[in-house]
């Protein structure tokens, strides 16, 4: 019988610890055919943060390196630049990549550091407890916001693509989303892109992913997909905020 | 030749074969980073000046963690940013090496020369149960000679090391003898993340161990590495120790004042030692211990309100009086007011019983 679905060389077969209906499972996945895709494993080195996905180095089948809160983007930094020539990522929630770990990352980004953050947005910090995140939408209960979150006290949702799209050396930033396998086809490619460009050594990318908490959102999984595409695309259009000119793409 | 304290430092990274510095502005140490930035890319080795201490702790981490010697040059306030990436490198046993040119504190202080992080430096600074291997230079030559063997441990122990100096050492000038550079063979690390390759394994480098079962095996097996450094690795010079009564304990800057002092005791007929502490984690438990059992007291100099004075007292373990003379703040104590001191205890040791007193009142 012809195979036609497996699981990716790039990823163990450890369970995930995730939630159900927790979307890290299938970046997790389009991340990993990324790398199988591109041919590159055993030439890969991913960073892991801290927060619910702390554990990647258990799922990613290759070299992995846990780093401390926030600090991905600097540890990526390091180990770039010891090994220009082998693939690195990181792969970061909100509250690592937005909060402790921003200039972090902006630098990581003004320097055109070569590698590839999968930037994981649900807009809530999961790990801890369902509390406040930079990008928790205006309005949105969390524990540490349980009236709503109030412009006036907290401000405003980071919009973190935007805000990246301004520095010139971020080759290639787009914002996707999983909440439907239509989205999760689109996402795969924004990763897939993302990791080529970076083979290319054009400079800092980064894919921002939409992603969902039911366990925190108090919400089904089959409402927090819905939740997702209802509140959170409004605030966080899709889309590709900068990508390399046409004959460096190609 | 005749080279500066801070060019030393960065010599000494040159000749251990390090090609990756990462760092953040800051005085009294910038004539270290001055240096490698102009002298690492034609080694054909990376400098980087990033935004924050703690981004460059992280970006060591990083290189560290991929296999290479890697390192990073800060002052007090700066080291403390780095205190969270310190504990990662010690969980994560990844081998670096920090240059701390300690300044006067707490807080912005001033640009001084101060010996004020000992206890930072040897006791933690970041959390969990770890220790740094800490060396202290006290001349030019010595840095040079102390950063090669700084990395050398580092690797040794899978550790981060930290070389502590001070603005006077950093800044001052001596001759050193250059000897030719000899190519540095770096050690094998076959737990790095180089990308799987043709290993049958793949590496991770992590510092979690969240079953506490686990994470107490781990800190056990850093109990046992820091029980084969204590073992091992102690290093300190021991100066005109042979029939003396009282000894001087300093190390770094302060140590060459104490020398002076311990001389013109002797021009004076007067039988005065010194031992400065080479090591300061580990710290020369056994030197001092040996000179316990044959000595009326010690007198500890620090240019800090006493912070070392804490583990000669360990080492001596209440068998003869501790004294204590330090300035704190930034400021270096004079060769005259240690020999005030040196006097004014030598003058109550004809009877031990006054010199008990005294360390009472003084210790």
């Amino acid at each position: 019988m012809k195979k036609i679905f497996e699981r990716p060389q790039a990823l163990t077969d450890k369970p995930l610890h995730y939630c159900p209906g927790c979307t890290h499972g299938i970046i997790h996945r389009l991340v990993a055919q990324a790398i199988d895709q591109l041919g590159v494993r055993t030439r890969t080195i991913g960073v892991c943060p801290v927060g619910c996905a702390v554990f990647a180095y258990e799922y990613f089948n290759c070299d992995m390196v846990q780093a401390a809160h926030g600090r991905a983007a600097a540890v990526a930094t390091g180990v770039k630049r010891v090994h220009p020539d082998r693939v690195v990522f990181t792969y970061q929630g909100d509250g690592d990549l937005a909060a402790i770990g921003m200039a972090e990352t902006i630098h990581a980004a003004a320097r055109g550091e070569k590698f590839t953050t999968i930037f994981v947005n649900n807009a809530i910090y999961g790990m801890t407890g369902g509390q406040m995140a930079p990008t928790t939408l205006v309005g949105q209960k969390t524990t540490t916001t349980p009236f709503g979150r109030d412009v006036e006290n907290t401000g405003m949702p980071i919009k973190v693509s935007e805000l990246l799209s301004t520095i010139d050396r971020a080759v290639y930033i787009a914002r996707v989303s999983v909440h439907n396998p239509r989205h999760v086809i689109q996402a795969g490619r924004a990763i897939r892109k993302a990791f080529e460009f970076q083979l290319r050594g054009l400079g800092f990318t980064m894919v921002e992913v939409l992603s969902t908490c039911p366990t925190n959102w108090g919400l089904s999984p089959l409402e927090a997909l819905t939740w997702l595409e209802e509140h959170m695309l409004p605030v966080y259009p899709l889309g590709e905020f900068r990508k390399p000119a046409e004959e460096e793409a190609v | 030749m005749l080279m500066r304290g801070n060019e030393a430092f960065a010599e000494g990274v040159l000749r251990a074969g390090c090609r990756y510095t990462f760092a953040y502005p800051i005085t009294p140490q910038s004539e270290i980073v001055h240096f490698l930035a102009r002298r690492l890319p034609e080694a054909g080795g990376v400098f980087l000046q990033v935004e924050s201490e703690v981004a460059a702790v992280n970006m060591v981490f990083g290189a560290a963690a991929a296999g290479a010697r890697a390192m990073t040059s800060s002052s007090s306030p700066g080291i403390s940013l780095m205190q969270e990436g310190i504990s990662y490198l010690v969980g994560a046993r990844l081998p670096c090496v920090i240059i701390n040119v300690m300044r006067g504190g707490p807080g912005l202080g001033n640009i001084a020369p101060s010996q004020g992080d000992y206890l930072q430096a040897v006791k933690g600074g970041g959390h969990g149960d770890y220790r740094l291997i800490v060396l202290a230079p006290s001349s030019v030559p010595e840095i040079i000679e102390l950063m090669e063997l700084a990395f050398e441990l580092a690797d040794t122990y899978r550790n981060p090391v930290l070389v502590l100096g001070d603005g006077v050492l950093g800044q001052m000038m001596e001759p050193v003898a250059v000897h030719e550079e000899k190519p540095v063979i770096l050690p094998e690390k076959p737990w790095a993340v180089t990308g799987q390759g043709d290993r049958p394994e793949r590496n991770i480098i992590s510092s979690l161990h969240i079953v506490p079962e686990d994470n107490e095996r781990f800190n056990r097996e850093l109990e046992r590495v820091q029980k084969e450094i204590r073992r091992r690795e102690q290093r300190a010079e021991e100066y005109r120790l042979d029939d003396a009564d009282l000894i001087l304990v300093a190390f770094g800057t302060v140590a060459r004042v104490a020398k002076a002092v311990v001389d013109r005791a002797r021009a004076e007929g007067l039988r005065v030692g010194l031992i400065r502490p080479v090591t300061l984690w580990p710290f020369p438990d056994d030197a001092v211990s040996r000179a316990a059992a044959r000595v009326d007291g010690f007198l500890v100099v620090e240019m800090n309100l006493g912070q070392m004075v804490e583990d000669v007292r360990l080492a001596v373990n209440g068998r003869k009086p501790v004294h204590f003379y330090g300035r704190p703040g930034g400021t270096v104590p004079t060769v005259r007011e240690v020999w005030n001191e040196v006097k004014r205890i030598k003058e109550v040791t004809g009877d031990k019983e006054d010199l008990r007193a005294a360390a009472g009142t003084n210790g």
